[in-house]
């Protein structure tokens, strides 16, 4: 609580903490149990064949359930990404580094992670990279399993031909 | 006006903990039920909106991507409220009054298990004098109730509430608690907060619900009897609960004048009371007597998805419209504590 000179209650602190005991649901669980073994398993739309991962039970365009899972590689290319120059509260990767929406093969929806084992000046669009894991005895139901991702020196998939996520 | 009418409804049943489905998966199937149930493609639809809170997923933006229940792609158009999806249904009853599209899907859902739901109602209080103190929902009905019974309302009355809507919950495959249970038996059990027993209190529930309205000649083109709002309201009272008259309710009073509650004889009132005590204010408030059938479905006391109990009074009464036991059928939503806001929902043949 804080006051001004003639004693009026300018301020108060009232603390609120909730706590909740988040449920996945039966399209991240599957994804997650899987990422424990070290596998990235997604789900195919099963009317306009769209491929999700993290695959969350449903095609957010067809509003159908998603059910047959797709087993994918830990491979695929950078559509975007962001050179973080700012430091934010809690930070614990070194300055500057690349956040990017990485587009596993054989997937059509992109998802965010690290760009590292590359200066984040020599990083492209279109770029291949590879995850890499933590050692296996680490491992648990959590994309923490993948450090980041690296190059893998293949040629860059040119714009005409890499599959463009909607 | 344009005239507006429940054209479909589906609910899901109402459990105590959905452990496996998060609440995408679990609203999933209802929307497409809904449409179903009155033969609709989402592409017919020309305006969606929601009810939802985000302080019971314990995420924000957790409405956001409910939206992959309904496919918003391409974009369609989309609205939502933080509040019981009984006031999204008005949104939508308002957006059809432009007249340039005649179809709703109004949806919501809630899942109170992950958190602690008394806790979490705290939060809607005050937040500099009375949230701080975190009084939970059932003690502040608990008063409610007291100053009901100093009014000469007995706990016998109260728990013949329950035990009619656990008998009437019998026939309602949703429900999530039923029985044929007697006062006596209910009135020897203790207190859980005095004069509150665990019957006088809703359960809590996960769930979800969805209604499609549609306007005028597309709502017969639908329909062969589709349930036509004849008027809808929604009124709320001041934030403190000191300055309220608390065991009358007014603003639920005065949204049922608004909308014509008052007009004609009713068969069939779906009221939203989620203690024992409140359905005999509600009662007085919308002057029902004997004759009215009261909660059919059982109610919300034994079934409360939050955020989806209000829109599934007005689902269930319009049910009674389309299906021909009543011609005419008065639908109430509940807000905040001690019913401090109401919607009123007039149904017609």
């Amino acid at each position: 609580m804080t006051t001004d000179a003639d004693g009026t209650v300018t301020t108060i602190t009232t603390p609120i903490a909730l706590d909740y005991r988040y449920t996945a649901g039966e399209a991240s669980s599957r994804f997650l149990r899987a990422v424990a073994e070290g596998r990235l398993v997604g789900q195919r739309c099963p009317r306009c064949g769209k491929v999700y991962i993290p695959p969350r039970g449903s095609c957010p365009t067809c509003a159908v359930p998603t059910r047959d899972d797709v087993e994918l590689s830990d491979r695929g290319i950078i559509t975007t990404f962001c050179v973080v120059n700012v430091p934010f509260v809690g930070h614990v990767i070194e300055m500057p580094y690349v956040a990017a929406s990485i587009l596993l093969d054989g997937a059509d929806i992109a998802f965010q992670h690290l760009v590292q084992e590359v200066a984040a000046t020599d990083v492209r669009v279109g770029m291949r990279v590879q995850a890499v894991w933590r050692p296996r005895e680490e491992w648990g139901p959590t994309m923490e399993n993948i450090l980041h991702f690296r190059p893998t020196g293949e040629p860059d998939v040119p714009e005409d031909a890499r599959s463009v996520p909607t | 006006m344009r005239r507006v009418a429940v054209v479909g409804f589906a609910q899901a049943p109402s459990v105590r903990r959905e452990e496996l489905r998060n609440e995408v998966e679990m609203l999933m199937p209802v929307v497409a039920a809904a449409l179903d149930s009155c033969g609709l493609q989402r592409e017919d639809i020309g305006f969606t909106v929601s009810g939802s809170c985000d302080y019971l997923a314990g995420a924000p933006f957790s409405f956001v991507s409910a939206l992959d229940a309904v496919g918003a792609w391409p974009p369609i158009q989309e609205s939502h409220v933080e509040m019981d999806g009984a006031w999204a249904l008005y949104e939508a009853w308002v957006r059809l009054q432009h007249g340039d599209v005649d179809t709703a899907l109004v949806y919501s859902f809630g899942k109170s298990s992950p958190g602690n739901l008394q806790e979490i109602l705290s939060l809607q209080l005050d937040p500099y004098c009375v949230a701080p103190l975190w009084p939970d929902a059932i003690s502040l009905a608990a008063l409610q109730a007291r100053m009901l019974l100093e009014d000469g309302v007995s706990e016998a009355d109260m728990a013949e509430v329950a035990a009619r809507s656990r008998r009437d919950a019998l026939e309602n495959p949703n429900a999530q608690l039923v029985g044929d249970v007697t006062v006596d038996a209910l009135l020897a059990a203790p207190y859980i907060v005095e004069p509150l027993r665990r019957h006088d209190c809703a359960p809590i529930s996960d769930g979800a619900a969805a209604v499609v309205l549609a306007a005028e000649d597309r709502a017969r083109a639908i329909s062969k009897q589709p349930a036509w709002i004849t008027g809808i309201d929604h009124r709320i009272e001041a934030q403190s609960l000191g300055a309220r008259q608390i065991t009358e309710s007014p603003s639920t009073a005065l949204a049922a004048e608004k909308a014509g509650a008052f007009d004609a004889p009713i068969d069939v009132a779906e009221l939203h009371a989620p203690f024992s005590h409140q359905e005999l204010i509600l009662r007085r408030a919308l002057r029902l007597d004997g004759a009215v059938r009261v909660n059919p479905s059982g109610g919300a006391l034994c079934a409360n998805p939050m955020m989806s109990a209000g829109l599934i009074r007005i689902g269930e009464a319009a049910a009674r419209v389309m299906d021909g036991t009543a011609r005419r059928a008065l639908a109430h939503a509940t807000s905040g504590p001690c019913l401090q806001q109401n919607l009123v929902c007039a149904l017609e043949a």
